[in-house]
């Protein structure tokens, strides 16, 4: 079917807001440093807090000693683990993490205590003076290290040994697709994980008002930097003991979080519970290296592929297995692992799909989600895994890739359900800008513009992706909105947006001025936006899975349109013109028959106002049902639309020493339809440049137990000298249900990269690594290799791991209804919302 | 023991009180309330912190006050006059260089530095010019573009 152009606003006209660049609403206020962070809060009588971390990565806490720090002048309060013994955690399968260690240590960096002081100098000393006595315990640092000892266990929610979470699906008849392929290919991989190294630090500032007259003996405001004000909300009242009508999050600017700013931290408890104690505000600023510490970042994972295809490239079955190295809490790592194997169904037509995914428990920081979460280690295997198969049987890559495409408006093998999806369009858009088939078959090279010298190799590589725009299913179980904003419309002309959503740069408080005032028709100066306040703002989830342009984008679009009824009702007795006739453009509400018979928008709200009271309106935002399959697990990987997105990456490699130089990326995304160009732009240029810097340059390494470079200067993240040139293209096809059409930019974009340059390296010099970061020692080491006449191209640099068998968990069988995946294209949008299933069917190992 | 000293800070000079082991960043944000100043490391690496220093930059968690008192210290809340803004502060918000806005206020000062000695500089100089302050959202890319196009307003309308 056709993807026609989406406008749900009721106007007839062409867009005057949407699709057009502009500043962002808050630009001004960056530009000039009034911008306010968390850590920018000074409040009278404030004290400083820090946290006590731990320095071993395993150890039992014999004693803990805070009498010397306690006695030193100028400290107020320390607060040791059974102060706090409540566990919390992001997911509610996942309670394990105490705000201060109680009983053991299970990382370096894992909080003992914290303490609130006059200064921070006084902190220092404090610190200093507490005594830790330690029982040091085996520490486990690898998936490998793991599995192997099982006896030496990390975290009690470990069913089996430190095998946090096992999962194990099938899709579609295994045997008959790999049956029906002509050639078979398996590959191991390896993806290091890496940190999201915002530019702030984590912050926080806690503020205790005491009222003896209140039953639980005051309240709590909590301004922080965090991506999911309402998740910090939520775990704050449960570990304080506090009803969550005596706690108020703000989140105020936060400055870049990539996920790392997702889940409910120590420090924030600890601030609160500080103020609580001493009655006055309390900062804790964490540290760079406390950054890396507390992490939540990408997960290394090792990953096994298994795939048939026929001669001509058709895919008949993958079977894909992964190992998560989930550090030593839960985070968001169930969920991590069911995305390392939700989203490859959406990307390509596969007929059946087999995925077993496990997390293991280690003593390392925590990991969680990092842009892309659980979807860019697999993304970056598959995609070479791919690249191998069409160089194998000589197809091209990018060919291979369009034979395989899924097709808008279908569901995949897994139940998931595709709406809009322009990822063909995609591929030819960047092999176009590339100059991809003339650079594979030209004699002289075709990019030739610097004088090149032999030992330099250059080479093209290519890689597509989907990303989910926001998650189905919200965090913890319930069936209300994901999303709500409140829409106010002053007399004076004024409009006030309330949301939950949380801006982190990616621009959703200007997204939701942007849509508001499309529907209005007003300019967006008019509008302000009040945000991510647990007090004053409706709930919104949190700005992770790329979902609030999606989610709050919509629910914006609905308040609006409530208002929008009723200014037309009044204006139309008013202007003495049927209400369906009339337009909002320009300010002015006028008739469509008679454009200069009109009324300014100010007046309309007076108009209005006079007839219905206060103008007030609410929009909430649903995923619809029906977005997946019926079995347990199905909750992770469903999302109302799914953005696409296909990168090409131009590398030159020194043969002499390995070095790798990304000259250029293209990168083509499928954004349905850009609110604001210029900040997708922004998203995708932001993306490439961090998924650049994961596939070649950050090293997430430890050493006796420690992070061993927890520091900006020697994690190396790109600086403008590193960084390569990004060529962005947006295709726009408008998603039926998007707000116009909108789909996600933030997270997507990133995943082709880092395939897209190994692929490149291959094509440069031959040699693939299977290892992200590919750094210029393992490239040289590879290039050695193949000269000496070992084989580089398959040689299993990653060491593979014997899969458990039976594998730890149940295995769930489940088959798609015939209809949703025969046909491949289904009329009308998507059938009514009809569950594409029939009732599952489990089985056991 | 806190020790007296003298700063010149855009524009305006402070007398003030500081722990002499308190670095430009903390006695700019903590004792002067000049927040528009960011940190992201503390260390000398992320270059967040940069302020100018009789107009060219350096990392103000790296610089003790006591060390800069005869000189003239410009931080992000000094750039703008009367409420005028400077063209680059212009173009990055039209062009949407400043996504979460944290590195931006050294990235300002160390591009406003480079276009007082080179008003039309090459991408490469822009590279290099900014090689010390991280940014993790834009890729760089539209900085570049808001430099240019401050670059061609400076050269319409004359430096201010």
């Amino acid at each position: 079917m056709s993807q026609k152009r989406s406008n749900g606003t009721g106007n007839k006209r062409p867009y005057t807001i949407i699709g057009t660049p502009r500043p962002k609403v808050d630009a001004y206020g960056k530009v000039t440093g009034r911008a306010l962070y968390a850590d920018d809060i000074m409040l009278p009588r404030m004290l400083y807090g820090r946290l006590l971390r731990s320095p071993h990565p395993h150890a039992r806490i014999l004693s803990i000693d805070t009498r010397l720090a306690f006695e030193l002048p100028g400290v107020l309060a320390i607060i040791t683990g059974e102060d706090l013994p409540q566990k919390f955690g992001i997911l509610p399968s996942s309670q394990d993490e105490y705000a201060l260690a109680i009983d053991k240590v299970r990382y370096v960096g894992d909080p003992i205590a914290a303490v609130a002081a006059t200064d921070p100098d006084t902190l220092d000393e404090a610190i200093r003076l507490i005594a830790v006595e330690y029982e040091v315990l085996p520490a486990l640092m690898s998936i490998d290290e793991a599995l192997a000892h099982p006896e030496t266990k990390i975290n009690g929610e470990a069913r089996i040994g430190n095998i946090h979470k096992a999962i194990s699906y099938e899709f579609g008849n295994m045997d008959a697709g790999f049956a029906a392929a002509d050639y078979i290919r398996e590959d191991w991989f390896y993806y290091e994980g890496n940190n999201h190294a915002p530019m702030e630090e984590h912050a926080c500032v806690a503020q205790w008002e005491p009222n003896p007259s209140d039953s639980v003996g005051g309240k709590l405001t909590l301004w922080s930097s965090t991506q999911t004000p309402h998740y910090v909300h939520r775990e704050l009242s449960k570990v304080l003991k506090l009803p969550q009508s005596h706690v108020r999050v703000i989140a105020l600017n936060v400055g870049g979080g990539f996920g790392g700013k997702s889940d409910p931290f120590s420090h924030e408890i600890c601030a609160s519970e500080l103020s609580r104690r001493t009655g006055r505000p309390v900062k804790i600023t964490c540290t760079r290296e406390e950054v890396f510490l507390i992490h939540r970042g990408r997960h290394p994972v090792k990953m096994w592929i298994k795939t048939g295809v026929k001669q001509d490239g058709t895919l008949t079955a993958m079977h894909f297995r992964s190992y998560l190295d989930g550090g030593a809490y839960g985070s968001y790592g169930i969920a991590s692992t069911y995305y390392t194997g939700a989203l490859q169904t959406v990307t390509y037509q596969l007929p059946c799909y087999k995925f077993e995914g496990m997390r293991l428990f280690t003593n390392k920081p925590p990991c969680g989600p990092k842009r892309g979460h659980g979807t860019t280690q697999p993304r970056y295997a598959v995609e070479v895994h791919l690249d191998k198969i069409a160089h194998d049987l000589r197809i091209d890559p990018a060919e291979l890739r369009q034979r395989n495409l899924i097709q808008p408006y279908t569901y995949t093998v897994n139940g998931l359900r595709i709406t809009s999806c322009a990822l063909d369009e995609c591929i030819v858009k960047v092999i176009e800008r590339s100059k991809w088939h003339e650079f594979h078959t030209a004699q002289e090279p075709v990019i030739n513009d610097k004088p090149h010298d032999a030992h330099m190799k250059r080479g093209l590589g290519l890689a597509a992706s989907s990303y989910i725009c926001g998650a189905g299913k919200p965090i913890y179980w319930n069936d209300l909105p994901h999303s709500a904003v409140n829409i106010r419309l002053d007399r004076g002309g004024g409009v006030t947006i309330y949301s939950g959503a949380t801006d982190i740069g990616q621009g959703s408080t200007s997204i939701l001025a942007y849509v508001v005032a499309e529907v209005l028709g007003i300019e967006p100066e008019h509008i302000h936006v009040e945000t991510s306040d647990t007090t004053l703002t409706p709930v919104d989830l949190g700005s992770y899975s790329s979902r609030v342009t999606f989610m709050a984008g919509n629910a914006a679009i609905a308040a609006a349109l409530k208002l929008k009824d009723q200014l037309f009702a009044a204006v139309a007795e008013y202007l003495h013109v049927p209400s369906e006739q009339l337009v909002a453009a320009g300010g002015i509400i006028f008739d469509e028959a008679d454009p200069g018979h009109s009324i300014s928008f100010t007046k309309a709200i007076q108009t209005a106002e006079a007839r219905f009271g206060a103008l007030i309106s609410s929009g909430s935002y649903t995923p619809p049902e029906g977005i997946h399959g019926d079995y347990k697990g199905a909750g992770v990987g469903p999302s109302p639309a799914y953005s696409y997105s296909t990168c090409v990456a131009q590398v030159e490699v020194d043969t002499e020493t390995g070095e790798i130089v990304v000259e250029k990326l293209w990168l083509a995304h499928d954004i349905g339809q850009s609110i604001n160009p210029l900040l997708v732009a922004g998203q995708v240029e932001g993306g490439a440049y961090m998924g650049y810097g994961e596939a070649v340059m950050e090293q997430q390494i430890f050493r006796k137990g420690r992070h061993k470079i927890p520091s900006l200067l020697d994690y190396k993240l790109p600086s403008t000298v590193d960084t390569p040139d990004i060529e962005t293209i947006l295709v726009e096809v408008p998603d039926l249900e998007g707000p116009f059409g909108g789909k996600e930019a933030g997270q997507g974009p990133l995943n082709p990269v880092i395939p897209a340059i190994a692929n490149a390296i291959f094509d440069a010099v031959g040699v693939r690594i299977d290892e992200v970061p590919i750094t210029a020692d393992k490239v040289l080491k590879a290039l050695k290799a193949a000269m000496s006449g070992k084989v580089a191209t398959s040689r299993p640099q990653v060491s593979p791991i014997e899969a458990p068998s039976p594998w730890p968990t149940r295995l769930i069988i489940w088959q798609p209804h015939d209809d949703s995946t025969q046909s491949g294209l289904i009329v009308n949008g998507y059938r009514n919302n009809t569950q594409p299933s029939i009732p599952a069917k489990e089985g056991t190992v | 023991m806190r020790e007296l000293i003298t700063l010149h800070v855009n524009g305006e000079r402070h007398e003030l009180a500081v722990q002499p082991h308190h670095s430009l960043l903390e006695v700019l944000r903590e004792d002067m309330g000049l927040i528009g100043t960011k940190h992201g490391c503390e260390l000398g690496e992320c270059g967040a912190c940069t302020v100018l220093l009789d107009g060219l930059p350096v990392l103000s968690c790296l610089t003790l006050p006591i060390e800069v008192q005869d000189c003239e210290i410009t931080t992000i809340e000094g750039i703008e006059q009367n409420g005028i803004l400077h063209p680059l502060q212009e173009t990055f918000a039209e062009l949407g260089a400043a996504q979460c806005g944290y590195c931006t206020p050294g990235i300002l000062l160390s591009g406003i530095s480079l276009l007082r000695d080179n008003p039309h500089p090459t991408h490469e100089e822009m590279k290099e010019a900014l090689a010390g302050n991280l940014c993790r959202c834009t890729g760089y890319t539209k900085i570049y573009e808001a430099i240019d196009a401050a670059a061609q307003r400076s050269a319409k309308e004359g430096v201010r």
